[in-house]
């Protein structure tokens, strides 16, 4: 038994890490929110050139057929940093749909270029208000008609994975059936983007039934995501607090302050153990992989909220202002715990699955 | 990262489980039933004497002391094993082998070690931890009890004062004791630290009733009781590090306790909710039941990550503390939760009725975690100074004399 990353993931991390603190202060966010930017586009670049687009696609398919864990390190620090970039709805969704349920012609015509960064993808499901994965918008006779949204990244995207109850499809944005309108997302480094389809071509993937694994593995990237975010949140908290004179000592001295962080400190800590099984269970198909997918959702979901919230709290008036830093992951947090499903849907996958009651696998089935 | 066992965890795995299933049947304790304390203490011991006799005892203890010189990965699996039975393990073995060994392996002589560890680790020698007063709980270092040196020329040590909350103290054979030998410095600086037989005159100790309706804890009261100068730990003056060596091995060696979460699901799933369903299909109870069920499998893989730490050589300091404080708080959570589940049933519960009076035990029961081994404000401090490196507490006491506090 070891059960830490390995030293080639610690310098992974480091490596991440470097890049993206130097690439993503937090002026130049903002200065991308002003803008109205979509996107990071030189970041995406970058990442690229470093092999970290394609770090888990397989080698056959111009990637470096790394692991689930490894991607998880990468997640962590895009999650530390806030990038903007679609590595979520391109990497983790696009990519991994593709590379679980897509047949060898669609991985051979669209993993090179995913793993490259060339093409972007992105993951279409919900169809607003209602289950995480809708079932209206159908494919039939390689035709596709109906809306899905919000969909993170789609004004940039150049392919949607269509989920569609336990079916997917995959499906060319530049092509006359398609109309992309943006709308105005929570999180403002992430262009969201409602997807209107009027008999369009589609291309359905032949693995049915995966979309719960694909959700699985995301959940446990997510995880990693916002375990960065929390860590980033409790540093940027402890700076302040360690800094900030409040009757004549730090405020950091007091103990409301100090078990506040504290609280947060162990938070993180359940996050990231079961982030870690997560990245464990998947990469060794591990049969209890989606309780471990639910756990590590859940436990993340409690720490970065947790964690977003105490860090502006502790911030005090500054921390309300766009000129300070919080926003940031006090947004991100609230969209990290909602994409992929929320808490709600992650206690149901879990006590659906959970071996030592007699409830397992009965009624509910794969609840998507 | 891998959960596997190696080649050699494997071997020493599979030699434990057929060694365990040759054994341990035998000493299986029924499901859900409480032994009187003395009964309890018997069958510990014998497990313990069984343990002992296969090779099993103090995994990771040099086997000059007695142990197996094994490494701490095999000690979890060794736990990991030993936990497919419902075993005899108590706290009759655990003090002495989780807080007594250490100690003595850490700050006591050559003799010392030769005469507690080995019998400690047959379960010949039971134990108690004395270190809490009644002004001395978080605040430990603040204690009376004085130690001073007879004055007969033997070196023996005359000690007076009070402990409480000794667990066990009525059923032990030794004891534990830190105690003042020196009120001229300051609080830390002029603690001792003892063993002592529980059978020597003067000792009195006085069950305390607690809000269980049993009594495992007592008041200890010190009346001119004689220690031998052999029975000291360590040097005059340095039984705060004693200490600190007692409670570190009590924070890591504090496992996350699974609450029966899975059961709880399924009785969930087996009571009506009064609206044609069952209180599982109501979303506050899922998700709560869910989260918990997440907590603790957290609770799990973060101690294997503490393991891998100190199967390093690495020392997780003020880490430690961290499960203790999410499942302590976790089972006060759950097991209210249980009660709820059950409604108005859960407050009486008929003779026959042992699943009711077992919720109502277990959120009694639930408090002493976020007390005992340090309260869970305390552990805050520590994490928040000793991991997050925020200020210490403002301590009015520092660097005074102990005579001229207050
Ligand atoms: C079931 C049980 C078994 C026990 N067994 C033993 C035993 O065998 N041997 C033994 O020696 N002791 C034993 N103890 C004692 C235990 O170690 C103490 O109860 C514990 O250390 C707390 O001390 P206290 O009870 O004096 O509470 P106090 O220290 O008086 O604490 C009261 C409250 O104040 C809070 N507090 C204290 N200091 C601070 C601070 N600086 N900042 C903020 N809040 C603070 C605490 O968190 C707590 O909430 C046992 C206790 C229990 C409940």
């Amino acid at each position: 038994m070891n059960f830490d990353l390995s030293d080639e993931q610690k310098m992974l991390a480091e490596q991440a890490r470097g890049l993206l603190g130097e690439r993503t202060p937090y002026d130049h966010l903002r200065r991308l929110i002003d803008d109205g930017a979509e996107w990071d586009e030189a970041l995406w670049r970058e990442l690229a050139e470093m092999g970290f687009l394609g770090a888990a696609i397989g080698e056959a398919h111009g990637g470096l057929g790394l692991t689930a864990l490894d991607l998880g390190v990468i997640s962590e620090e895009l999650g530390r940093a806030n990038a903007a970039v679609p590595f979520f709805s391109s990497i983790v969704l696009a990519a991994e749909a593709i590379s679980l349920a897509g047949s060898d012609e669609q991985k051979a015509r669209w993993l090179p270029g995913l793993a490259s960064g060339v093409v972007i993808g992105c993951f279409a499901a919900s169809e607003g208000p209602g289950p995480l994965v809708g079932a209206a918008v159908q494919c039939i006779g390689g035709r596709i008609s109906g809306t899905k949204f919000p969909v993170a990244d789609a004004g940039i995207a150049h392919i949607a994975v269509v989920a569609s109850g336990d079916a997917l499809a995959i499906v060319e944005l530049n092509q006359p059936g398609v109309t992309r309108t943006r709308l105005d997302s929570f999180d403002q480094l992430r262009a969201h983007y409602r997807i209107d389809f009027a008999d369009a071509v589609a291309d359905v993937m032949p693995g049915h039934g995966k979309v719960a694994t694909l959700l699985d593995r995301a959940a446990v990237q997510a995880a990693f995501e916002a375990v960065g975010g929390s860590e980033a949140c409790l540093a940027m908290g402890l700076t302040y607090v360690k800094d900030r004179p409040m009757f004549g000592r730090p405020l950091a001295s007091y103990q409301a302050i100090k078990h506040k962080l504290a609280d947060v400190a162990v938070g993180i800590e359940l996050a990231k153990s079961n982030a870690y099984f997560g990245g464990w269970a998947v990469d060794e198909s591990a049969d209890d992989l989606p309780i471990a997918a639910a756990a590590a959702r859940l436990s993340a979901i409690t720490a970065f909220e947790m964690a977003a919230r105490e860090n502006l709290q502790v911030h005090g008036g500054i921390g309300y202002t766009f000129d300070a830093n919080c926003h940031f992951y006090y947004r991100r947090e609230r969209m990290l715990a909602v994409n992929i499903g929320n808490r709600a849907h992650w206690a149901d996958r879990l006590i659906a699955h959970v071996p030592d009651s007699n409830i397992a696998q009965s009624a509910q089935g794969e609840t998507v | 990262m891998d959960f596997n066992d190696s080649p050699s965890e494997a071997a020493f795995r599979a030699e434990a489980r057929a060694w365990l299933a040759a054994h341990a049947p035998a000493h299986v304790l029924p499901e859900g039933v409480r032994l009187p304390d003395t009964e309890q203490a018997e069958r510990e011991r014998v497990w313990q004497r069984t343990v002992y006799d296969g090779g099993y005892a103090g995994i990771v203890l040099p086997t000059a002391l007695g142990g197996r010189g094994g490494s701490i990965i095999d000690a979890v699996i060794w736990a990991e094993e030993e936990a497919r039975y419902n075993l005899p393990h108590g706290p009759f073995t655990t003090i002495g082998i989780g807080m007594a060994i250490p100690v003595i392996g850490k700050h006591g002589n050559g003799e010392q070690r030769a005469r507690f560890i080995e019998a400690t680790l047959k379960g010949d020698l039971t134990w108690c931890q004395l270190f809490s007063e009644p002004s001395a709980g978080s605040d430990l270092a603040n204690l009376r009890t004085k130690a001073v040196r007879a004055d007969d020329g033997s070196g023996d040590w005359i000690i007076n004062g009070q402990k409480v909350w000794s667990s066990w103290a009525h059923l032990t054979d030794w004891g534990i004791l830190v105690a003042r030998t020196d009120g001229s410095v300051p609080k830390h600086k002029g603690l001792t630290f003892f063993v002592v037989d529980m059978k020597t005159p003067g000792i009195e100790v006085r069950p305390i009733r607690q809000i269980s309706g049993a009594s495992d804890f007592n008041e200890t009261f010190f009346t001119d009781v004689r220690i031998p100068d052999a029975n000291r730990i360590g040097a005059v003056g340095e039984g705060w590090a004693c200490c600190m060596t007692v409670l570190m091995g009590e924070r890591l060696g504090t496992a996350s306790h699974g609450s029966r979460i899975g059961e709880l699901m399924d009785y969930a799933q087996a009571t009506p909710d009064g609206r044609g369903g069952t209180a599982l299909d109501q979303g506050h109870v899922r998700l709560a039941l869910a989260e918990a069920y997440a907590e603790e499998r957290a609770e799990r893989w973060f101690q294997a990550r503490l393991r891998t730490m100190v199967s390093r050589g690495e020392n997780p300091g003020a880490m430690a503390g961290m499960v203790k404080l999410a499942y302590a708080r976790r089972l006060q959570k759950t097991s209210g939760l249980a009660m709820e589940l059950r409604g108005p049933a859960a407050i009486a519960a008929a003779a026959a009725d042992a699943a009711t009076r077992d919720l109502q035990h277990d959120y009694i029961w639930s408090t002493v975690m976020r007390i005992a081994g340090g309260a869970d404000e305390v552990l805050r401090n520590q994490i928040a100074e000793r991991v997050l490196g925020m200020p210490g507490d403002i301590r009015a006491d520092k660097d005074v004399p102990f005579d001229q506090l207050r």
